[in-house]
């Protein structure tokens, strides 16, 4: 079998399935976001029942926004929207074949990651201090709940992107147009969490 | 047969950045005036529209400009039409098990 090993090659990574007009690649990852909206859509759903059923919202009265650290999750906003530019700026290195460029720009897109982490980080550990944990009622459940989830798919993009910036790098020698494709799957996936934050910022911190 | 309509050559692709840019500037504009007017503490309902509008444009332009949806093939159309539908599905699933309480 391993004699036949190069042969077995994922077909359709650069030019496009005949059934589909796409590479397999970006047709996969489409239809992996797709059950991403199903799950933050049913934890969304949640939140929308939840939260219409309570007597008071949240149920500890006031408002999100004063319980919630509203500057914090601002500055965590700008940094996943620029975080965006830098990932979309990196396929186009890749696409004008500047591997260089690459480089920074993916470095960048890691680096803001890693400071949307660090904000949350603080965030959290300031209302572990203060006594307040999922446990505490529903309008923490489902704060903690959905920016958890969304952290874990941070994690999950600083993971691949390291990947394609590191090891991964290696594949631009051998098949440019791959390489290219596999940034730019990395990138309709980083684009997507940030798209789920821009609904989560709103409904969590300032409604 | 790879090559695309929209990027045929380096420079033809180059003229397609700024947009990006344009793009980036749009976001964190509305960030800015979703977290401003949230401060004007309009009544709940209006609140609520207004964010999820805003919110809403600026999900429509990451999705258009970033993730390239304007210029997509059809099969992805296809699929995204068909997510939207199960999503709000799943959205109004609870509205009627509300009703199928008060019924009762």
């Amino acid at each position: 079998m391993s004699a036949h090993a190069a042969d077995a090659a994922i077909p359709h990574t650069v030019e496009p399935h005949p059934v589909t007009g796409l590479p397999n690649g970006k047709f996969g990852i489409w239809l992996f976001l797709a059950s991403e909206v199903m799950l933050f859509g049913a934890l969304f759903s949640s939140y929308v029942l939840i939260r219409t059923q309570a007597a008071h919202w949240p149920p500890e009265g006031g408002l999100s926004s004063e319980i919630l650290n509203v500057p914090l999750a601002t500055l965590n906003t700008a940094v996943l929207i620029t975080s965006s530019i830098t990932m979309v700026l990196a396929w186009a290195s890749c696409k004008l074949g500047r591997i260089d460029r690459f480089r920074l720009w993916m470095g960048a897109t890691i680096g803001l990651s890693f400071v949307f982490l660090v904000v949350k980080y603080f965030e959290y550990t300031h209302k572990f201090h203060d006594g307040h944990f999922p446990s505490t009622n529903n309008f923490y459940a489902i704060y903690f709940t959905l920016t958890g989830l969304h952290g874990v798919h941070v994690i999950g993009g600083i993971i691949v992107n390291t990947f394609l910036l590191t090891v991964g790098t290696r594949l631009w020698k051998t098949d440019r147009d791959h390489f290219t494709n596999r940034v730019e799957n990395a990138g309709l996936y980083w684009h997507f969490v940030d798209l789920v934050w821009i609904f989560l910022f709103p409904s969590l911190y300032l409604l | 047969m790879a090559e695309t309509a929209d990027h045929s050559s380096p420079e033809e692709f180059k003229k397609h950045l700024g947009k990006y840019y344009v793009v980036f500037v749009a976001l964190l504009c509305l960030t800015a005036i979703t977290v401003g007017v949230s401060y004007l503490k309009l009544n709940r309902p209006l609140a609520i529209a207004v964010a999820l509008v805003i919110a809403s444009v600026k999900a429509g332009m990451v999705a258009a400009v970033f993730m390239h949806l304007i210029s997509e093939k059809k099969v992805i159309y296809a699929v995204l039409i068909l997510t939207a539908a199960f999503f709000l599905l799943v959205l109004l699933l609870p509205s009627f098990t509300v009703f199928e309480s008060v019924a009762v």
